[in-house]
């Protein structure tokens, strides 16, 4: 599979209308990496016209400025808005709901100004315009699928439809948890709690959060961010009920159906 | 004529409006130890946020019994003061029930809209006393509230039922007097009200000089207990019935997520990468991040103050869900006590330099580094307040003047700073994933 490099597309004279920010976790992290797969694939079929930063890609920041270390944050801020601005790019996708709150909501003062996207709004509007055929009764149609909402796509920037319409999509039976939407309960990972182990509790909040999942009897834990995806998966695992309920990106439920 | 009982009442009013307004004034001071930091832009949606969420109470109908209960409680106390202004004009004039005089139609009307009211707050006082001492809600057992906290909301409730009572009871032996056409008493003749007429039975066997006593205590215990109540407002949970308008007045207007720009910190960084451009005299030594009230912002302070502690954040939160020691209520609650404890200093003449700080003497590091940033405390408060934003301050001043951070978060700092991801990776390595991809 063909995945446009940036700096690459540029020296041939191309200038890709949008630009996938992959982020550390979908290109570091085994489990982000199959979503970042999954979400090229649909990039690709639809042929989007789009590239990758490649190894130019740095971490946004946002771990750095959510544990109080504001230089580093503003230190990967300026190098990244610096390219981004080289690049003239205009347009950016991404399947991380951290990045996207950064790149969004806080590059701009930066002078990084860019129209920034999330790939469940993506591919909502992809299914929307007819560009994303679905399968005609897809392996997803009828299950009952839960739809656990990213604190940063959620509260943080008011997305809660896309990701549900995506999943409706599909045929599927869209099962709430007790606390959804904006009152969505966090998975644990943000504020950098990804990179540190949790303060001491009664239960870690993954625990927590996966157990209101398995009480929905869904067989799918939809999620649209690789965080989420991680600490949701650990929390089925402990549960041992990995036999049972699966722990998908919405760019995976998409891109297993067309 | 007998001057003394106006001139009593001017000098307890007097005596009321100066304690209250003293006392705000040093909140206002408070509140003012925090830094400057304007929140004046786009006041159409600032006031659209005063309506709906301090006014039209949004955030409240998220539980629409409790909304509801809540409502009734606060339009009581909205509305029954236009009695208390015609009480207050009775006291310094030195009339009875002077309103009458020039709605006599409308008068009973009011009244009896009062009194239903009235009746409204004492059962929703019962029930809220009954919500918090019987049943085992989490919220209102969590420790937070140990000790006052819990006393004051109970006395709060208390106070509530005590005032309606007087209110009634006024209006009842009132009405009674008019009946038996005595005094005064005799030249309103308003007639029997909704709910007070309920009490009647309760006062016949008393003579009309019983009555009288019972009714002019009853008033002048209503009144002074209003002034006492005015005056317990600015130590109590219940300073929100006022704070809670220029709180959503203020109330941040940018997305959640967005976390404050640190400019000084910005200019550094721009500084680092073009030392052809930085400024060669050394400004004036910055220090990053908040460690105490006086360092946060003032809108922190305010939020604090305007706090209810109702819990809402905390019942939400993923870290006091779990057991963790982080409770949002409680930066809140352990914020207010730091403020006031430094304005105590200053009202004695004092500086604010007393050797103790909002962090380590009130806030622990281990609450701060349970939070998620999740933003449901924010989501929830009826009252706008984003302890959030606190947190990230005293985080800030953690790693960026004390340079404490756990073990793995100095790791990864190390790993985005060298390796420009939080994880240890090669930067090279960052799209390796598409040879995966083809194999």
């Amino acid at each position: 599979m063909q995945v446009p490099i940036l700096s690459e597309e540029i020296a041939a004279g191309r200038n890709p209308e949008i630009l996938f920010w992959v982020g550390c976790a979908g290109s570091f992290d085994q489990r982000a990496q199959s979503i970042t797969k999954a979400f090229v694939t649909i990039l690709n079929k639809v042929a989007i016209d789009y590239a990758i930063l490649g190894s130019e890609e740095m971490c946004t920041g946002d771990p750095a400025r959510r544990s109080g270390n504001e230089f580093m944050f503003q230190m990967m801020a300026y190098q990244n808005i610096q390219l981004l601005n080289q690049y003239q790019v205009k347009k950016i996708v991404t399947a991380c709901p951290h990045c996207f709150n950064t790149l969004k909501n806080e590059y701009p003062e930066l002078g990084g100004n860019y129209e920034v996207i999330h790939h469940a709004t993506l591919i909502q509007d992809l299914i929307n315009e007819g560009k994303i055929v679905l399968k005609e009764g897809g392996s997803f149609k009828g299950k009952k699928i839960t739809y656990h909402d990213s604190c940063y796509l959620g509260r943080s920037n008011n997305i809660y439809e896309a990701p549900r319409n995506v999943i409706m999509a599909l045929d599927a039976e869209l099962v709430e948890m007790k606390r959804c939407k904006s009152n969505g309960l966090c998975c644990g990972a943000g504020g950098a709690q990804m990179f540190k182990e949790e303060e001491k509790g009664n239960t870690r909040i993954n625990f927590e959060r996966t157990n209101e999942a398995i009480n929905t009897k869904a067989t799918i834990i939809a999620a649209a961010c690789p965080f989420c995806n991680t600490m949701m998966t650990d929390g089925i695992k402990v549960k041992e009920k990995e036999d049972e309920i699966q722990v998908l990106d919405i760019a995976e439920l998409i891109a297993q159906s067309i | 004529m007998n001057f003394i009982p106006q001139i009593l009442f001017l000098l307890s009013f007097l005596a009321a409006v100066y304690l209250f307004a003293k006392k705000i004034g040093s909140i206002k001071r408070n509140i003012f130890l925090g830094v400057s930091e304007n929140l004046s832009d786009h006041p159409e949606k600032r006031w659209k946020n005063v309506f709906l969420l301090a006014l039209g109470q949004k955030k409240m109908f998220k539980n629409l019994t409790v909304a509801v209960l809540h409502l009734v409680i606060y339009l009581g106390f909205v509305i029954i003061n236009i009695e208390v202004l015609e009480i207050m004009i009775d006291g310094i004039v030195g009339t009875h029930r002077i309103f009458y005089g020039f709605i006599p139609s409308l008068y009973p009307i009011l009244i009896n809209a009062f009194e239903l009211l009235a009746l409204g707050v004492i059962i929703v006082c019962v029930i809220f006393l009954y919500r918090r001492n019987i049943i085992h809600l989490w919220r209102f057992k969590n420790a937070d509230l140990k000790g006052w906290p819990s006393k004051d909301a109970n006395f709060i409730l208390v106070i509530e039922i005590i005032l309606m009572c007087l209110f009634l009871t006024m209006n009842a032996t009132d009405t009674l007097l008019q009946s038996k056409g005595f005094g005064y008493y005799n030249e309103q003749l308003t007639g029997n009200f909704i709910i007070s007429s309920f009490l009647h039975p309760l006062f016949n066997g008393f003579e009309n000089t019983g009555l009288v006593f019972i009714e002019r205590t009853s008033w002048w215990l209503h009144i002074l207990g209003i002034f006492a109540f005015l005056n317990y407002l600015p130590w109590s949970k219940h300073l929100h019935i006022i704070l809670a308008f220029p709180n959503a007045y203020f109330a941040r207007l940018t997305p959640q997520g967005k976390f404050n720009n640190m400019l000084a910190v910005q200019q550094e960084v721009k500084n680092a990468f073009h030392p052809e451009l930085a400024p060669t005299e050394v400004g004036s030594i910055l220090k990053f991040g908040a460690s105490d009230v006086n360092e946060l912002s003032w809108k922190n302070v305010l939020d604090a103050y305007s706090c209810t502690e109702c819990g809402r954040c905390s019942n939400a939160c993923p870290a006091s869900q779990t057991g963790k020691l982080l409770s949002p209520r409680s930066i809140m609650m352990k914020t207010r006590d730091r403020a006031e404890e430094l304005g105590e200093r200053l009202d004695k003449g004092m500086d604010i330099q007393d050797g103790k700080s909002l962090l380590n003497d009130y806030i622990t590091e281990e609450e701060l580094r349970a939070c998620t940033t999740c933003n449901a405390c924010v989501e929830e408060c009826p009252v706008s307040i984003s302890p959030v934003d606190i947190i990230i301050q005293l985080r800030r001043y953690l790693v960026m003047e004390k340079s404490t951070a756990p073990q793995e978060w100095t790791m990864m700092f190390g790993n985005i700073e060298n390796n420009f991801a939080p994880w240890k990776f090669s930067p090279d390595d960052r799209s390796k994933w598409i040879d995966t991809f083809n194999s």
